[in-house]
Order: structure tokens, then sequence, then C-alpha cells
């Protein structure tokens, strides 16, 4: 006898309630981090000598910083998702693994739109 | 509840280390790295944005030898988590699972990412971006 509502099959979330939503945003930023990563670190090494003027027109131009802009948000999306495994594997005691898991989300957000806003302060001129 | 002598299963240190293990837990200790890393992106841009002089000092922070290696190091770490990030996507999708097929794709990734980090700072140099 199954005592399971059949509900429960129908919604497939189990035991944690959000069944493979982690799981999956963690492969779709994966998947989004591929090309821009590529991009980044070659297009970094070819540009991130430059003196102040050039580096900040570099970043200026609307691809460059729409790709920073898309590339730090994803980023930290995925960093907080995978930090977010690493505290739930390692640090055991709930006061310290919610407190592990608060930091590094709080971090994670300031961090990227703190870096957001530097872009767009020199995209626009501010 | 009375303590029982019962057998441990082995702990992680009695195992000889294998490209296997040792790449998977490289992949955690990367993305750890990165996370951390990704600092010194946003204090970059960040001093990009507060104007010339703070830009020049982390240019000469970043740029010196010391921050050259970790520089190094950190690509180093993003291209190997990228590269066994896409095996792993690999294997999501249910293939290369086999014993043999997981050696041959462990020694692409760390062939890739070498010559991906070799060739960034090939780059670097060239356009002046090392210096």
């Amino acid at each position: 006898m199954d005592l399971r509502t059949p509900i429960k099959n129908a919604r497939g979330l189990g035991s944690a309630k959000n069944g493979v939503t982690h799981w999956w945003l963690q492969r779709v930023t994966a998947v989004a981090l591929v090309p821009l990563v590529i991009w980044f670190a070659f297009s970094l090494a070819s540009n991130a000598g430059g003196n102040h003027a050039e580096v900040t027109a570099w970043i200026a131009s609307p691809l460059t910083a729409g790709l920073f802009i898309l590339l730090i948000g994803t980023v930290f999306f995925h960093a907080q998702l995978g930090l977010q495994v690493v505290i739930e594997d390692y640090v055991h005691g709930k006061v310290a693994q919610l407190a592990c898991l608060l930091a590094v989300k709080f971090l994670a957000f300031i961090l990227a739109v703190t870096g957001i806003l530097a872009v767009l302060r020199i995209a626009l001129g501010g | 509840m009375e303590q029982q002598d019962r057998p441990l299963s082995p702990h992680l240190q009695v195992y000889r280390p294998q490209l296997t293990s040792v790449m998977s837990i490289s992949h955690r200790v990367c993305g750890v790295a990165l996370s951390v890393g990704s600092l010194l992106l946003i204090y970059w841009l960040s001093a990009a944005a507060a104007g010339p002089e703070a830009f020049s000092r982390a240019q000469g922070m970043l740029g010196g030898f010391f921050g050259q290696i970790i520089l190094f190091l950190f690509t180093y770490a993003l291209f190997y988590h990228l590269c066994n990030g896409v095996r792993h996507l690999y294997w999501d999708s249910g293939n290369g699972l086999e014993i043999d097929a997981v050696y041959r794709t462990g020694y692409i990734v760390i062939g890739v990412s070498i010559a991906l980090t070799l060739l960034v700072w090939i780059l670097a140099y060239a356009t002046g971006g090392g210096a």
C-alpha cells in the first residue's frame, strides 16, 4: 500500500520541497557561463593592460558593459548555488549552517550589485 | 542509548588518490577559490569606476609579481572549473560514465584547461595586458 498521496508524485517536489530547482538552475547558469567566461578571459587579457582611459572606454562600450553585467549576475548566482552545497555538506549544526548560508547569499548579492553598479557608472559616465 | 563498537566505513585517507577522486574534489576547491577570487574582479571594476588614481593602484597591485601569480592561478582554476563543468554537463546527459571514458575526458579536461590558460597569458603578454 502506498501511503503517499498522488499529488506528491504529481508535483514531484520531494522531501526538500523544491524538486530539482537548485540542480537545474546550477546547470542553466553553468551553460550560460561557458561562452561568457571564455569571452571574459580572452577579452580581459587583451584589454586589461591599458591605462584608465583605455580600460574604461573598453568597458563603456555597450556590448562589453552588457556582457560584464550578464557575467557578474550569472557568476554570483552560480557561485552562491555552489557554495550553498559546499556549506550544506561540510558545516554541521543548524545555527552555524544557517549563518554561513545567509552570509554567503548576502555577500554574493552585495558583490554582484557593487560590480554591476561599477560597470554602469563607467558605461554611463556617472 | 549504548554506543556500540561497530565497524566504520573506510575513511577517505586510506584510499590511494586517483585521477577521478582528485579531479572531483579539485572541481569543488576551484569553485570555492573562484568565488573568493571574484572579489578581485569587483575590486578592479570598482577601482576603474572610482577614477585614474584608484585604478592605477589596483593595476599596480594586480600587475605586480605577486598579483600576477594569483591571477595566473585564478586563470587556471577558472578554466579547470569551466572544462570540468562541461564534463559534468556531458555526464548529466547520461553519457561518458564508463570508467575508461571518465579517465579519457579527465585527461582532456586537464590538457584543454592548461592550453586555454597558456593561450590567455600569451595573449595578455602579446597585447601588453600582462606587463
